[in-house]
């Protein structure tokens, strides 16, 4: 890495070779008292412009404890990142100053949240806190930040948009909350959006709009986006890349397209099978067996294994690399070719 | 189902009465606004804060001039010219009282700033740094904690303010001893706001540490702290009352209604007026400001409602 304290300004032009946003091998571990949790193991995952990564798993898989550490958010300590980078540019940004930091979140790469109601401050109006941006960041009057304000949110398509700026989070609702938190986020033009569960909170009409309109923004902006859900019905339409998280780690990673028709790990086939299916209707629904692993204690050997169908011995000892199958898919499961063909045959 | 909450008229929602209205501190208001209790402590509050600035207004005599009081006149019942009675020198109760509402009232609201600035601000520092800063303005709030209040001011007082003593001294006094409750309560609030979402989000979108403090975790923890310094005003008075009244506070001549009381003592079988009416002004200047308190802390938490 070139001098990485003083390399704030990242100009792209350096590093053509480089994508927008890598994670290389990153590791976060968490200090409790009942003893160390290895949140992340060493997950790698790249971004480009335009581009859209799903990030697919449980609860606890670490999919949005790496997003936090790509935005440099976590809390240190008790969190810790024992090894690995995140490349903006080519830049390391783990080894940056804080101060560098907070000029890249919000301007360069911005995240949105869940629950939209908590991740708004409830004692200020919706149109001080999008005007707070471009008065903080850009240095823009009161008066121009309102402006602005209102002018994002008709592009976020907030009906009425001049008459709500002087609302307050709580008189809208869950949609038009999201909405909100959207706006803010898209306000400096972001060259990278992180999706941490949009539209989990919402439901499922107001779902595929805020899906529709993340699509429709990032078409308009060319930015990359993150989008971390356990949803794989939101995924299908929206994402270029898919990479199941299971355990900390990333177990399948592969075009969309490829998942749905056939999945390489028995994680991400299981998912699929678990999604309800109109003609599927008044069977039982398919469920993983068991449990998602203790991350306190998690198996040897495959983290997958005490629930796989396709387990054999040497997957309770030996842990599965990241198997490359072909240039833009690879799964971290040693019988990847039988799950393969259990799928098509 | 959510169609029909964004189809709500937003215009001016704030302004409809029957419509619920927005923020906490606009909900807080509507409440006041409606509420006997706030409205009562506030006008007696303000009718005391009026008396403290201008005592004149109320008093055609000057308290301070010596020349007005009369031996001749001393220990007078209620007459027409003095509404009060008057004491063992012959000077004018009623207007003694108008005069000494400023000692208590200075006393109140002075301690109550200094108290929640030091307070309130250590607690910001020591709940939104945490680690070290607040294991030590913690432990050293706590030392200060253990200290029973009116044996401590005593205290304060009689080493310090045996020659200096007035309204300077008895504010330290009340300040050093309260500080740490201030602290306390704006630490807990303040570490509460801090694991809440939006001040993630914030950060997430770039806002720098002094921002997220001031913008977004102080006004989301400061309204336990104005309620207590509401209810503290209240406490503060009959302090300064006591302490002046066991002589190491404020000294004559300046005119404290604690000292009043104390003055008025050793006569009050033979004339209970100069003690009764002092006594009477401090309990209602007290219970205004616990009103006030009862009220704003009512409005202000949700969960009472």
């Amino acid at each position: 890495m070139t001098n990485p304290s003083v390399d704030t300004h990242l100009l792209p032009a350096d590093r053509s070779a480089e994508p927008l946003l890598a994670v290389d091998n990153l590791h976060v571990e968490f200090k409790t008292r009942q003893g160390l949790v290895r949140a992340v193991n060493g997950v790698s995952y790249s971004l480009s412009a335009g581009e859209t990564l799903a990030v697919l798993g449980e609860s606890g898989s670490g999919k949005s404890v790496t997003a936090q550490a790509i935005m440099g958010i976590l809390d240190m300590p008790p969190a810790r990142i024992p090894k690995g980078e995140v490349r903006f540019h080519g830049t390391d940004m783990l080894r940056l100053s804080e101060e560098a930091r907070t000029q890249i979140r919000g301007q360069r790469i911005a995240m949105i949240f869940q629950d939209a109601l908590s991740a708004l401050n409830p004692v200020f109006t919706v149109g001080w806190q999008i005007a707070e941006m471009f008065r903080v960041h850009k240095g823009m009057s009161k008066k121009q930040g309102y402006a602005k304000a209102v002018e994002l949110m008709e592009r976020v398509r907030i009906p009425a948009a001049k008459q709500r700026v002087h609302d307050y989070p709580h008189q809208f609702s869950g949609g038009m909350r999201q909405r909100i938190m959207i706006a803010m986020s898209i306000a400096l033009d972001p060259e990278v959006l992180i999706a941490d569960e949009p539209t989990t909170a919402l439901d499922v009409t107001v779902q595929a709009q805020i899906m529709e309109l993340l699509a429709e923004l990032q078409r308009e902006s060319n930015m990359g986006l993150i989008l971390i859900t356990h949803d794989l019905g939101v995924v299908a339409d929206v994402a270029d890349k898919i990479a199941v998280m299971y355990g900390g780690r990333i177990v399948e990673h592969a075009l969309v397209h490829d998942v749905y028709a056939s999945p390489a790990h028995p994680y991400s086939k299981g998912l699929l099978e678990s999604i309800p299916r109109v003609d599927l209707k008044g069977q039982d629904l398919y469920a993983i067996k068991g449990l998602p692993p203790n991350l306190l204690d998690m198996p040897t050997g495959c983290a997958f294994h005490p629930r796989c169908p396709y387990r054999r011995d040497n997957c309770v000892t030996d842990v599965p690399p990241l198997y490359e199958i072909s240039g833009t898919r690879s799964s971290a499961c040693h019988y990847f070719r039988e799950v393969l063909d259990g799928t098509s045959g | 189902m959510s169609d029909t909450i964004t189809q709500q008229p937003p215009k001016h929602a704030r302004r409809v009465k029957a419509e619920k209205p927005a923020s906490l501190w606009s909900d807080a208001w509507y409440d006041l606004r409606r509420n006997k209790v706030f409205l009562i402590g506030s006008v007696l509050a303000l009718i005391l804060i009026l008396m403290a600035a201008f005592p004149s207004i109320f008093s055609h005599i000057n308290a301070y001039d010596p020349a007005t009081c009369d031996l001749k006149t001393a220990r007078r019942g209620i007459t027409g010219e003095h509404w009060f009675g008057t004491d063992n020198l012959g000077c004018d109760t009623y207007s003694r009282v108008i005069y000494g509402a400023r000692v208590s009232i200075l006393v109140g609201i002075i301690t109550t700033v200094i108290t929640t600035v030091v307070g309130g601000g250590m607690g910001l520092v020591a709940g939104f740094f945490g680690r070290w800063s607040d294991v030590l303005l913690s432990r050293v709030a706590e030392i200060f904690f253990a200290i029973p209040p009116i044996l401590g001011a005593l205290l304060i007082l009689s080493v310090i303010g045996r020659d200096n003593a007035g309204i300077g001294t008895v504010v330290m006094a009340l300040g050093v001893l309260y500080w740490p409750l201030l602290l306390r309560i704006m630490r807990a609030a303040v570490i509460s706001a801090k694991n809440q979402d939006f001040v993630v989000a914030a950060r997430a979108l770039g806002a720098s540490s002094g921002r997220i403090m001031i913008r977004h975790i102080l006004p989301n923890a400061v309204a336990p702290v104005i309620v207590t310094a509401t209810l503290n005003l209240g406490a503060f008075i009959a302090a300064e009352a006591g302490l002046s009244f066991l002589g190491v506070g404020v000294q004559s001549p300046t005119i404290s209604w604690g000292l009043m009381i104390s003055d008025a003592r050793p006569w009050f079988l033979a004339q209970p007026e100069p003690l009764l009416f002092p006594a009477l002004f401090l309990s209602i200047t007290v219970l205004a400001f616990v009103m006030l308190g009862d009220a704003v802390r009512d409005a202000l938490d949700p969960k009472l409602r």
